[in-house]
């Protein structure tokens, strides 16, 4: 890690930076920004906006599960659990019997509900509200390496389902008749949004995680004209988004997270603003 | 030219399909020979896109489909290339017409560019359809018309033997249907594949199908446009107009 603090030095040298603590947080977010743009460029396109929203909620559960069940770590019971309500959102939603958006807040009311019913037992949620807001401060050499390897998964994954996705969601009938297993791209993309949601969590917060993942992608949807400039335009404004909202917080004193996804808010504005003009 | 291989063809035997013990499909039987033109027509309800989803293999369904070659052996895999009747997706998102057929054609994930290769591939599939400007163009600023040419340049890709159109003119104008058919017509006789279209369009059915099937849930009448015109059956779905049919 010593190689990686005295090349930032190098790079940023800026007072915010000279701490360890900001360094890694700077890490983090340089792994976690670009990972919640590319997905979030298929996850705006297949209007699943809610649905990410639901499986952060998700995570409260999962850790409350976790607990029940006597397993000593967090992310394991996030990840487990998110990946199985992400798959049962799937499928119920490919059955077909009610709409998308009243089957997603079933599932994420249940979710918060059952979370806050275990983990606020005895008057404990205390000890868990970090999960709501997070913390990229407490970020830790460990939980980097966690990161690339997810960044490293989620490329690889979205360079094997990318294509068959965005067929799918021009029409999946049509992509059907074309050989594509729509539905079982569907859910692995569900689940590959869990991993990154339930990996993410801890330092972006419940309350702001679809933020990140939707924000930059919306943007740069309202950028782009190819598919290419969507992943380009929404993967940058995520990383100087991440940079921006990072260091401002230092100086500002506040709550790094927030200043991250209101910084994001400021680039959708301009999106928009420039769609406009250009229309 | 149009007939030299009549004997291969696509041969549906008894397809029936029932849902929720409803028949859609009660044994249905017929001929899509390549080289020609099949259309299907029948009133609203008459089976004619579940019939083409049982071809799509996309719901299960009785009875046999078979490809038979011109020597009446059989072909293993049918390759069928299809046209919807619309295309209702989210206008807004980023994708050109070079991103969607890319997408369609290639492995590698166009958000990381389209290469050269596939690049020339996808101006060719949309020059063999009359369509070669609109590769730059965002898929959602397409009109119907051109829609529909995108739509068959990636039904043709990879060449099928049968190529299935749910009634692909529908919101196209007089010029562009005219121009649409005339592709199709080309293609029949260039490339020599089976074509069924369902239509509703009753005089171009008459100017342009070498075939026409009269659907009913079952077959109620097939066989030349002239024939099948006149029949009784005809006149008993249609009456004996021949304005746009009900749909």
């Amino acid at each position: 890690m010593d190689g990686i603090y005295s090349i930032l030095n190098a790079i940023l040298p800026l007072e915010a930076y000279q701490f360890t603590f900001m360094k890694n947080a700077l890490l983090a977010v340089l792994l976690l920004t670009p990972l919640l743009g590319l997905l979030g460029t298929m996850a705006v396109n297949h209007q699943m906006a809610f649905f990410s929203d639901a499986l952060g909620h998700s995570a409260l559960t999962g850790i409350g599960l976790g607990i029940i069940l006597g397993l000593r770590n967090d992310l394991l019971a996030m990840l487990i659990f998110g990946v199985v309500w992400a798959i049962m959102i799937c499928l119920i939603k490919q059955s077909g019997s009610a709409s998308t958006d009243t089957i997603i807040s079933v599932f994420s009311s249940t979710s918060i509900a059952a979370g806050l019913l275990i983990l606020a037992r005895g008057g404990q949620f205390a000890k868990y509200s970090s999960l709501l807001i997070g913390d990229i401060l407490a970020v830790a050499p460990q939980d980097l390496l966690y990161l690339l390897i997810a960044l490293a998964v989620t490329v690889v994954l979205w360079v094997i389902l990318y294509n068959a996705l965005l067929v799918t969601s021009v029409d999946p009938f049509l992509a059907r008749s074309r050989g594509i297993p729509t539905r079982l791209i569907e859910c692995g993309f569900v689940v590959l949004v869990a991993l990154a949601v339930m990996l993410s969590i801890r330092w972006v917060g419940v309350m702001l995680i679809n933020a990140l993942l939707i924000l930059p992608a919306a943007a740069g949807r309202n950028l782009a004209k190819t598919s290419r400039g969507h992943a380009g335009w929404s993967v940058g404004i995520a990383l100087v988004s991440g940079l921006a909202g990072l260091t401002a917080s230092y100086y500002l004193d506040t709550s790094a997270g927030a200043t991250i996804v209101l910084v994001s808010a400021v680039f959708y504005a301009a999106s928009l603003l420039i769609r406009s003009i250009r229309k | 030219m149009l007939h030299h291989c009549a004997l291969c063809h696509i041969d549906l035997d008894r397809i029936s399909v029932r849902r929720g013990g409803q028949v859609l499909l009660q044994d249905v039987s017929m001929h899509i020979h390549c080289g020609q033109l099949t259309v299907l027509i029948g009133q609203n309800g008459a089976g004619k896109t579940t019939l083409i989803k049982a071809l799509l293999g996309q719901i299960p369904h009785g009875g046999m489909i078979r490809h038979v070659d011109s020597h009446g052996l059989d072909i293993p895999h049918l390759r069928t290339g299809y046209v919807p009747q619309v295309l209702q997706f989210d206008r807004e998102m980023p994708l050109t017409v070079q991103d969607y057929l890319a997408a369609s054609m290639t492995k590698r994930p166009v958000w990381t560019g389209v290469g050269k290769k596939t690049r020339e591939k996808v101006r060719q599939a949309l020059a063999d359809v009359d369509a070669a400007e609109l590769a730059d163009r965002p898929l959602g600023r397409c009109s119907g018309g051109e829609l529909q040419r995108v739509l068959l340049a990636l039904a043709l890709q990879p060449a099928p033997d049968l190529l299935v159109l749910d009634e692909p003119v529908s919101g196209i104008d007089r010029n562009g249907l005219r121009m649409f058919l005339d592709t199709l017509i080309n293609l029949r006789q260039t490339r020599h594949m089976a074509i069924l279209l369902v239509s509703h369009d009753l005089r171009f059915v008459r100017e342009y199908a070498d075939h026409v099937v009269l659907l009913e849930k079952s077959v109620l009448t097939q066989g030349t446009p002239g024939e099948v015109f006149a029949s009784p059956e005809f006149a008993s779905v249609f009456g004996t107009g021949e304005e746009e049919a009900d749909d």
